[in-house]
């Protein structure tokens, strides 16, 4: 909001006539008589409107594509995540498990190259680049670690989608996200239930009182996954 | 809480949302010197009361009629679940433990959609109850109803999404709040096929009533895209249709021969 603090205002600006629909930079003058006043009440808050990207960082871009670029970046991260789990599973992965995981690859890497082939088709030239991941820090070789860190991968990409719905203007992307993000919950309960039966839906991911799974932001999520991730990704101006 | 942010995402949705507010001057003016008071213990409530005033009695009918409808669902899932505890058939151990979370889960969906819907001063639906006759003897019967109820509940949320773009309660996106339910219906789903020895994640060849609406869940293609031969790669069928839930309509789930027929009239 520093923006708009700046431009200054007084009651008369309350004159001014409006104009529907109104536009975002004379809404901002309009805000901005009384942004001064309400600064202090808004300095607790996130500072969500800054869009200058961090030197060197990819931007996952603004409005609907940089909802589906930020998308597209976190199925890259599964779905090279899973390839891995696929080309050298852990000794002590039950046949079962093996196949049921060769399947949430497939499942990962359709999403990675649907998003792919809808961002080039409807955003010509706005995709990000294909990311390197960083799994240095998972032990491939233990089931336990390779499922820790699936539930990890899971949970964060419900949370992802979950929060960014709302920030997509065209219904059909937000159709779209709403198919993949019920197929990445069924992937969190299968991997959470071979970690603990039962766990698919404990407490610790839905709230006990509301009943409600949880919902991230897109910079709260680009940041739990950047250390997956050997480019610097930049997420504020997703949606914006 | 950024009141400007939300304006700002509420005006590309709604070009009218400050023509919503009674008094646009007014409102900013009070909200100016609101802060300017000090008084900003009270700030949020009055943002609240803002959004309350200018969407709570205008929202119109579809997002209420959107929220009694995921409502309906929910309490039909709610006393299913009751009703399954109650039969005395779910095994102690995992299972009770699995049905007893998941109905927590619907009690606390029906609690925050019936709050919701008064809050934006509409008529929640109540006395929605599972079809008494409907509801089978068998354990395992039970968990295929269970597994039906569940699946269903992912699409129908899916299936109603758009009509809630834009539409909040307070500083609450009713949209976001409803994908947080949908996810755990499908966790929720997961689970339950899990028990019954299937997949997580629904397969080809399930061709039952259950997923035939529109769109059948063996769909392989997706905006247009066909999934298993124009992404580059070769992908199987199974693995095109497992990896994109779909959406059933209002009209299909509350058909007859799906969630519809199981409501006791």
């Amino acid at each position: 909001m520093s923006k708009i603090i700046t431009s200054g205002g007084d009651e008369a600006e309350f004159a001014k006539p409006l104009y529907v629909p109104i536009k975002r930079r004379s809404f901002f003058m309009y805000a901005g008589a009384t942004a001064g006043a309400t600064a202090l009440l808004l300095s607790g808050c996130n500072d969500d409107d800054d869009e200058t990207v961090a030197p060197g960082a990819v931007s996952l871009g603004s409005g609907d594509v940089g909802v589906l670029n930020y998308a597209y970046a976190l199925e890259q991260l599964e779905a090279a995540f899973y390839a891995r789990v696929k080309a050298s599973p852990a000794a002590d992965f039950s046949a079962t498990e093996k196949e049921y995981f060769n399947q949430v690859a497939a499942h990962e890497a359709i999403h990675r190259d649907f998003l792919k082939a809808a961002i080039n088709r409807d955003a010509p030239g706005k995709i990000i680049a294909n990311l390197n991941p960083n799994f240095d820090s998972i032990d491939f070789t233990k089931r336990a670690t390779v499922l820790a860190a699936a539930k990890t991968f899971e949970d964060l990409g419900v949370q992802a989608y979950n929060g960014a719905g709302k920030y997509l203007k065209t219904p059909a992307y937000l159709v779209i996200a709403g198919q993949i993000v019920s197929v990445e919950a069924r992937h969190a309960a299968y991997v959470r239930d071979l970690i603990a039966n039962g766990s698919f839906a404990d407490d610790s991911i839905v709230d006990a009182t509301t009943g409600l799974d949880k919902a991230l932001e897109p910079v709260d999520v680009i940041a739990a996954a950047q250390g997956f991730i050997k480019e610097k990704l930049d997420a504020t101006s997703v949606g914006k | 809480m950024n009141i400007f942010r939300i304006i700002e995402q509420l005006s590309e949705v709604d070009a009218d949302v400050l023509g919503r507010f009674d008094s646009r001057r007014a409102a900013f003016k009070t909200l100016g010197e609101t802060a300017k008071k000090g008084a900003l213990a009270a700030a949020p409530v009055f943002v609240a009361s803002l959004f309350q005033k200018a969407y709570g009695q205008t929202t119109g009918s579809a997002v209420i009629d959107v929220l009694n409808y995921a409502l309906t669902l929910e309490l039909l899932e709610e006393d299913f679940y009751v009703k399954m505890i109650a039969g005395g058939q779910v095994p102690t151990g995992a299972p009770a433990g699995a049905i007893a979370l998941i109905k927590k889960h619907e009690t606390a969906h029906v609690t925050l959609l019936t709050n919701t819907i008064k809050a934006l001063n509409g008529t929640p639906v109540a006395g929605v109850k599972f079809k008494t006759s409907a509801f089978p003897a068998a354990y395992a019967d039970q968990l295929a109803v269970a597994q039906a109820l569940e699946d269903t509940g992912v699409r129908a949320y899916k299936g109603q999404a758009g009509a809630l773009i834009g539409a909040m309660a307070g500083t609450t996106s009713l949209l976001q709040v409803a994908l947080q339910i949908h996810s755990v219906e499908a966790r929720h789903a997961a689970h339950i096929r899990t028990m019954r020895g299937q997949t997580p994640w629904v397969g080809l060849n399930e061709m039952g009533a259950t997923y035939t609406g529109a769109i059948p869940e063996s769909n392989i293609s997706q905006s247009g895209v066909n999934l298993t031969t124009q992404l580059g790669t070769t992908y199987s069928a199974a693995d095109a249709a497992a990896s994109f839930d779909e959406i059933l309509t209002r009209a299909e789930v509350l058909d007859s021969s799906r969630a519809g027929g199981l409501v006791q009239p």
